[in-house]
């Protein structure tokens, strides 16, 4: 039987410990195999360091020497109830790209605060973050209790000062955590120096999470490619809403037109009658001709057409956007070139300054709200009603450099 | 869907949005299991006609049940196979005894890939390596960009979210694609076996002992084990505590050994 999974990221400030409880959980749960350990001990002993947890995900030669995070990792644990993938992201806002490319992958967040610095401007930042992108179930943990004598009401302090920030954002953390990674305190097992704590664990907290749940939608099938195979041509791709079966009448979003599903195609699978959501399948249609990549084979209610797309955007690349670039709009398998016309308002999630309008750049780690033109229309849907069709990528020289929801259409 | 079938459909996905991208691709198929189960994904993403070249990088000292293998499937399933050799180096008596581990490796792997990139034009190359393997995969991303001397650039990696990747290279650049990323060594077992797919019999068991990674006859050293099915296996994977390239010589000369093979266009 295949267990269980989540994946879950772990973020936060610069030093408030994402590492060291990663190391913590490993190391509680008996996933650190012992050859790792004394390379980690070693490593750390050539360094004139104590055994440094942190080294499990910092493998890089850079990273262990400037003591950072760099880039993101991913590292696997498990419970007798099922496997995590732990995704580790950089705390420093230069490699804010790194952060978002883990979070992006996550299911679940556990978001750190130390006990002592308290909210940082990291902490904002990633919060803000994992609002963007959509995760829900969060867990806080505060962190280093030992350094503030395992103090109920500097708990208390930071923990009201989080919710206030996460509320502000719409978010409602799940569990709210006093421990110390460093000692373990609450992170397998509860601490005899919190006895003022009686909730879960980290880990009884993670068990709780569940995987992304499928929903009932609409079918969203967006053409990856078209395949002729044996004289027959196949239009390949993702079903990232609803479900589609054999036989079904659907849309051609794009051309505006009915047609029907003949077949689902999958490799060795004899006539197969349904697909659900998340399957790569093949499918064909009565009428499929002109249908290409970026095309929406779907149902009603239908995504949207528009040229002209509102979206919240944040900014990757550690290069300003200004006005009147040319950039291309990716969302599923559509691309389009176009430019954002109009910077609403940008400011940055770290500091609480005050939001600038009708900007005319916006800088590296900021977010703003902006209207995008493009050169031909494209199908959306907002973010909450289908995420996967109203999120979308602004992709510069090939590369992708911001990312956005369409909060409505 | 089951965990499997989420891994499975990611992969598809992937490696089907690499060859949108870049016609002017193929897969390295090393014949151990990973890149036997990437492909596998291949035939599924294709329909079993893969419309790219399948690379084996022979060294001259690999096994010869890999070889016998290789050429078995190759037939079987109709594969477009192409076999890299430095043969300059080879007929040089370059090998592990001679210099470093590391100066092996880069030559007759990384160099062999060199030159079969050269001589093919290649924009884009399919791996099948795993986050699990080791801390240096573990920061892999899907689509990896790899300049002319091969240099990964580790410290600058391009943001990869929601499937959308980078999606150009410069002229002299090209793509490592590594849709195998997130499955972990005991997904790949067990997606082995619900798949029935064909593995080389040096990981089963022969008088008590098995392979867990393979690569070069000299540098592979088998571990202690009675298994001899794919089930047994699994089951000695879910408590074993010895990491999977214990037996793997090149990854041991330093600790940074593995970064800089990468870092030079290692696999």
């Amino acid at each position: 039987m295949t267990e269980d999974s989540l994946k879950f990221v772990i973020v936060g400030h610069v030093d408030h410990g994402k590492s060291t409880l990663i190391g913590r959980l490993l190391y509680d749960t008996n996933s650190l195999p012992q050859e790792k350990f004394e390379e980690i001990r070693a490593t750390s002993e050539i360094l004139g360091k104590e055994v440094e947890f942190a080294f499990l995900m910092d493998a890089l030669k850079e990273e262990r020497e400037r003591g950072i995070t760099i880039d993101t990792a991913q590292i696997f644990f498990r419970t007798p109830q099922r496997t995590y993938v732990i995704i580790d992201a950089p705390g420093h806002k230069e490699f804010i790209k790194n952060m978002i490319t883990g979070a992006s992958q996550a299911e679940a967040a556990i978001l750190i605060v130390d006990a002592h610095e308290g909210v940082r401007e990291q902490t904002r930042r990633h919060g803000y973050l994992l609002s963007m992108l959509g995760l829900g179930q969060i867990c806080v943990v505060i962190n280093k209790m030992d350094l503030v004598d395992n103090s109920q009401e500097r708990f208390q302090d930071v923990k009201d000062d989080i919710v206030r920030f996460l509320e502000s954002l719409g978010i409602t953390p799940s569990f709210v955590i006093p421990i110390s990674a460093l000692r373990g305190d609450n992170v397998a097992s509860p601490s005899p120096n919190l006895p003022w704590y009686s909730g879960p664990t980290v880990l009884e907290a993670l068990a709780t999470f569940e995987g992304l749940k499928i929903q009932e939608r609409p079918l969203r099938f967006p053409v990856q490619d078209v395949y002729r195979v044996d004289g027959k041509e196949i239009l390949v791709g993702r079903v990232e809403s609803g479900e589609v079966k054999k036989g079904q009448g659907v849309m051609v979003a794009g051309q505006g037109r009915e047609t029907r599903v003949i077949s689902i195609e999958k490799f060795l699978v004899d006539a197969p009658q349904k697909a659900q959501c998340g399957e790569s399948i093949g499918l064909c249609l009565l009428e499929q001709q002109g249908v290409r990549r970026g095309e929406v084979i779907a149902s009603r209610p239908l995504p949207r057409a528009t040229d002209t797309v509102r979206g919240s955007i944040f900014w990757m690349e550690n290069l300003p956007y200004r006005k009147g670039e040319k950039v291309i709009f990716r969302c599923v398998t559509q691309e389009v070139k176009g430019e954002i016309l109009e910077i609403l308002k940008k400011y940055d999630p770290a500091s609480m300054e005050e939001k600038e309008e009708d900007a005319r750049e916006i800088l590296p780690a900021e977010v703003a709200e902006v209207v995008i033109r493009l050169e031909r229309p494209v199908l959306v849907d907002s973010f909450s009603f289908i995420p996967e069709m109203g999120r979308f990528v602004i992709e510069m020289g090939g590369i992708p450099v911001a990312g956005g929801i369409i909060p409505e259409i | 869907m089951d965990h499997l079938d989420q891994l499975e459909s990611k992969s598809i996905y992937i490696i089907r949005e690499a060859y949108y991208r870049f016609k002017d691709m193929a897969m390295l198929w090393s014949v151990g299991k990973d890149s036997t189960t990437l492909l596998w994904l291949c035939r599924k993403a294709f329909f079993g006609k893969i419309p790219f070249p399948i690379i084996h990088i022979d060294t001259g000292y690999k096994f010869p049940e890999m070889y016998a293998f290789r050429d078995r499937l190759a037939k079987e399933w109709g594969l477009n196979l192409i076999v890299g050799r430095n043969e300059e180096k080879i007929k040089e008596g370059m090998g592990p005894f001679k210099g470093s581990k590391l100066e092996c490796c880069n030559e007759l792997k990384t160099n062999a890939l060199k030159q079969v990139i050269a001589r093919y034009g290649l924009k884009a190359i399919l791996l099948g390596i795993r986050r699990d393997e080791h801390g240096i995969r573990a920061k892999e991303r899907y689509f990896s960009p790899r300049d002319t001397q091969f240099k990964w650039n580790y410290e600058d990696q391009p943001a990869e979210i929601w499937d959308q990747y980078k999606s150009k290279v410069e002229e002299e650049e090209h793509f490592r694609i590594h849709p195998l990323l997130h499955f972990t060594e005991l997904d790949v077992w067990e997606y082995v076996r619900r798949e029935n797919i064909p593995i080389v019999e040096l990981y089963f068991t022969r008088d008590g002992k098995r392979f867990r990674s393979i690569g070069c006859v000299p540098c592979c050293s088998p571990i202690e084990s009675n298994a001899s099915t794919v089930d047994e296996i699994i089951e000695e994977l879910k408590i074993s505590k010895t990491p999977e390239r214990a037996g793997r010589a090149q990854d041991k000369e330093d600790t940074y050994t593995m970064q800089k093979l990468r870092a030079l266009g290692y696999m």
